[in-house]
This record gives C-alpha cells, structure tokens and sequence, in this order.
C-alpha cells in the first residue's frame, strides 16, 4: 500500500460520530494506509473516541473549542488547511457540511476539488457522477493534494477494531472569527430514522396529490421503520420540505428496500435512489418511467394500495 | 448595495444528455442549452433585492464563450442592469472560474454576490465556497431565506435534517437553493430593453488570472442500467415477493 497520508474530516454532531465516516476511512483506505481523522468541534471528546475504534485509523484529530462548535466553514477550512500540508489527500462526505467545507479548503490549497466521488480507480483517478447521475466521468487530479468529498454510500463502511484504539491527538490551533456567526438551528424532529442512513425509505411522489394525503405514507412507514423521502415534484408542489427530497439536488439514498408511491420516475430523481438494493413501485400509470427500475412494480391506485400493504404488513 | 450575480450557461435541464461515442465527454452539438436553474434563482433574489430597495445595481457575470452572452441578456431581461463577460473555454475548471470571479469582485467591490449553488452539468456545488475562499469572505451556501440588515445578511441553509440560519458580514457570498424563490419568466418588452444593457468584455489576462488545469477528464461512461423487474398483480402478492423473494422485510 502507499505511504500516502490521508487526513478524513469526520461527520458528527459534536455528540456522535455519523456513520458516514466508516464509510469515508474505507474510502481513504484505498488511497493510503496512515489515515487521519480530524473531529473538530465543541465537546466532541466521545466523537473522538468512536472515531480512534475504527479499524484501519492511524490516529484522530482532536480539535475541541467554542470557534468549531458549529462547523462553519469560515473557522473549520483554515484548520484543515494547516492540517492537510503534508497529506496526499483530504476526504469528508458529500452532506452539507462536507460540501460546505471542502471547496473552500480546496481553494485555499490552490487545488482542485472533486465532488461526490463514487469509485476510486487509483490514487489520483476517481469516478464521479455529472448531469444528475445520468453521466458518470473519471477524473484524473494532477494536483499534489487531492481534496474530495465521498457519497459515502457508494463505499462499504469500515468494521471497528476488533481491540485497543488509535491514539487521540489535542490540536490547539483556532482562530476566532467574525464574519459568520451562528443564529439557530432547526431539526426535522422525527421519530423516523435518518434519510441518507434509513434500512426502508418510503418515498412519495406529486401523485400523493397534497400534504394531507402525504401521511398516508406514514403508517406504512411506521410499519417498516423507514425514512420518508419525496420527489422532487412533491416538494416543489409543497407536500413536504425540500429536505425529504430524493434526487441529485437532494438526497442521495441506497436502502435495502425503496419504496416509490406516485412518483413518475423523473431522471433527477433515479439518480438519488437507483443504487437500492430492491426497488418496489406503486403507481397508477403502467407507463411510468419509475417502472424501469423498479424490481417489483404494482400498477393501482395508492389511495387503496398503500393502506393495503401497512395493512399486511 | 451593489449585488454580483454570477450565471452559468448549461444543457437545458429537460434535455437528455448523451455522451460522444469515444466516450471522450458529453455530446453537446446543437443542443438546446439555457441558463442553469440554480442561477435562475440567484438572479431573482438580486432582483426581488433591488425592487425592496435593498440593491441599488445588479450586475451579471458569466465566464465562457462569446454564447454566454445570451445568459447575461436573459439575466438582464430580467431585471440585472450591466453585463460582465469573461471570455474563456465552456469547460473551465471550478477554481479557474472561481479565480476569475474573484477578479471581478475585486474590480466591482459588490456588497453581495449570489451564485447558485451548484450547476447541472457539471454538479460541483464549489465555485461559491472557493470564490469565498479567495476573496476571504464569509459564505452561507444552500440558502433558502435571505434577509439584510445593518451591514449583515441573516440567511437560513438547507442542511441535512433540517435548517440552519447564520449571520453573515457583508460583503459576502451566497449560494441559492431550490426553495428560495420561484423565478419569474421575462416579459417581452424586458427582452428587447435587455439588447441595450451594456455588456464589458474582459479576457482572463485583463484580468489577471492565469488559468490552469487541474484535472484531466479521462473518460465518460452511461451509467450501469438497472434492469426492469416484474410487475405483480396484486399487494398480497407484492408482500409475497418482498418476503419470500427479495427477503426485504419480516
């Protein structure tokens, strides 16, 4: 394996270490073997413990003060700037703070940086998704560092060590800042498990019809314990929020099971949920597109099938 | 307050995209092309902006060929007052552009600079953040609210699992998501006025950037098709085959 130094910026919520990460050190692996991870926060001290458990990590990163507390990227990219001069790489997952962060990093290095890397084909050559996932281009970086961000759901997740744990390392660089400045923070609070990390998503489409009918879907979701998702047409139709949205310009989901109810299979959205493993659609049009990738397809009315199957479930 | 808007000419978004037969990129010959629907957003905020009297003047920017300039008369139509093109390839890496941009902020000293948050060709989701980068300035990317006030701008973020609202110091740079607003469409008269805006031309050396390439596109591919499954008749029989088949559920 190559010597080359991999510095991974962790996903967490200065609480608990996102799995997304598992899924970043096994992508890092494949490009170097001494693997870094940096979790930069406030009272983060337990991420950064979850974070040294996990196999194949050479050491964590621990930078804990008030200026992290909120990863912004006005305060996290010029520590991980100074902390990836000697690495070959600086990974992060493709979620909104990942994206946030990394291009600003990116530039600072005066490097180029890929999104959304889906494969890696050798240590500068990755595959990547362009125009909504209907494209899939390989890159080749001719820069000395390579600055990328990971679906992570494009990569297996790394195991834990199976004993003892990487060495944790305080870095006290931080530099307060003015410019951006933290007001609130609103969570989707929701007993349902996360999108992007969800066994099950249902997801409902514009043949739901308005956000009232949008709730025949939680019973069966209920039933399943699945994530809700929505298409984009529901959420430009208002049903639900734009943060329910699976697609390119949403979320990006590969579930065990996928549940499409009234969703007419727009390119946008195959490309943020045709990596499910099974792909069931319900919908009335025995013509939509939806049906080309659905593994199981049941053409009837969701009004009467939806309740159905939370029914025989 | 001035506000830069910075625009990208893209595949129109309802165009299937193919790629060329030696798989050495994507096939754009005589396709329909159109401003990217992001920027479309960004344009209009400049412009929601200037009619609450908040923005005095909107200036649009594009980086590409002498065609860009239908996007910036688009912009212009409706609603930015002066064109800014840089002349430059179509594929322009998202750091060069960010570069360029950064000249043009430097020459324009905007107090806002709206970008959308990622284009549809390419989907980088980058020049915003780097273009903050090389300008330190403060970035709230994937806005769906914009409010200015006293020197600042209070945007709410479309975040994974919910929304994040931050204050940002101005001059700064915001990237625009989907549910910021719904973009109004020209109107005619708008159109023909938008010949006579103004447009200034600048070459990557006026403005003194070097472009260079960072990647190299190796190749292209159609991504792996999922093969159509069956259909079933019924839902005891989808409940069948989801249990006894696929083995999905208990």
């Amino acid at each position: 394996m190559s010597p080359m130094k991999v510095l991974i910026v962790a996903e967490h919520d200065n609480a608990t270490l996102k799995p997304a990460t598992l899924h970043l050190v096994s992508a890092a692996l494949q490009l170097g073997s001494d693997i870094s991870i940096l979790v930069a926060g406030q009272g983060c001290a337990a991420v950064a413990d979850s974070a040294s458990r996990i196999a194949g990590v050479s050491r964590v990163l621990l930078a804990d003060n008030a200026v992290y507390q909120y990863q912004l990227a006005e305060a996290l990219a010029p520590l991980v700037v100074q902390l990836a001069s000697d690495a070959g790489a600086v990974l992060a997952a493709a979620s909104t703070t990942g994206k946030n962060v990394l291009p600003r990093v990116a530039a600072a290095l005066d490097v180029a940086q890929l999104s959304e890397i889906l494969a890696i084909k050798d240590a500068s050559t990755f595959v990547r998704p362009i125009y909504a996932g209907n494209v899939l281009a390989t890159v080749q970086s001719l820069d000395a560092i390579k600055v990328a961000t990971v679906r992570t759901s494009a990569f297996l997740p790394a195991p834990l060590a199976t004993s003892g744990q990487a060495p944790i390392e305080s870095v006290a660089i931080a530099t307060a800042q003015e410019q951006s400045r933290f007001v609130s923070a609103s969570h989707n609070v929701s007993a349902r498990p996360e999108l992007g990390a969800a066994r099950v998503v249902v997801s409902g489409g514009r043949g739901l019809g308005s956000a009232e009918n949008f709730k025949l879907l939680d019973p069966l979701a209920d039933k399943l314990g699945a994530a809700i998702g929505a298409s984009r047409a529901a959420v430009d139709a208002g049903y639900v929020s734009n943060d329910l949205q699976v697609g390119q310009t949403g979320k990006i989901v590969a579930p065990e099971l996928y549940i499409a109810v009234g969703i007419s299979g727009a390119i946008q959205h195959l490309a943020g949920m045709k990596d499910s493993k099974v792909i069931v659609a319900i919908n009335k049009d025995p013509e939509a597109a939806i049906f080309q990738v659905a593994d199981y397809g049941l053409v009837a009315d969701l009004f009467q099938a939806v309740p159905e199957l939370a029914k025989s479930l | 307050m001035k506000i830069l808007v910075a625009v990208k000419r893209t595949l129109d978004a309802y165009v299937k995209v193919r790629i060329r037969q030696d798989h050495s990129g994507v096939d754009l010959t005589s396709a329909k092309m159109a401003m990217n629907p992001f920027c479309e957003i960004a344009v209009e905020e400049a412009v929601r902006l200037k009619e609450k009297g908040i923005a005095t003047e909107i200036v649009v920017v594009s980086v590409g060929s002498d065609k860009v300039q239908e996007q910036l008369r688009g912009a212009m139509a409706l609603g930015a007052d002066r064109g800014i093109h840089v002349q430059a390839g179509d594929d322009l890496e998202s750091l060069n552009v960010a570069k360029l941009l950064k000249a043009v902020v430097d020459k324009e000293k905007p107090g806002l600079v709206l970008l959308g948050k990622q284009a549809i060709d390419s989907d980088n989701n980058q020049v915003g953040q780097m273009l903050a980068a090389l300008a330190q300035l403060p970035q709230a990317t994937f806005a769906s609210k914009l409010e200015i006030a006293e020197g600042r701008a209070t945007v709410s973020r479309e975040v994974d699992g919910g929304e994040q609202v931050l204050s940002i110091s101005l001059p700064a740079i915001v990237t625009t998501d989907l549910r910021l607003n719904e973009p109004r469409y020209a109107k005619l008269p708008d159109i023909m006025k938008a010949k006579k805006k103004p447009v200034d031309i600048f070459t990557p050396e006026q403005l003194g950037v070097t472009v260079k390439q960072h990647l190299k596109l190796v190749e292209v591919n159609d991504p792996p098709a999922r093969k159509a499954g069956v259909k079933v008749a019924s839902v005891a029989e989808l409940v069948d085959k989801l249990r006894n088949e696929a083995k999905v559920i208990a």
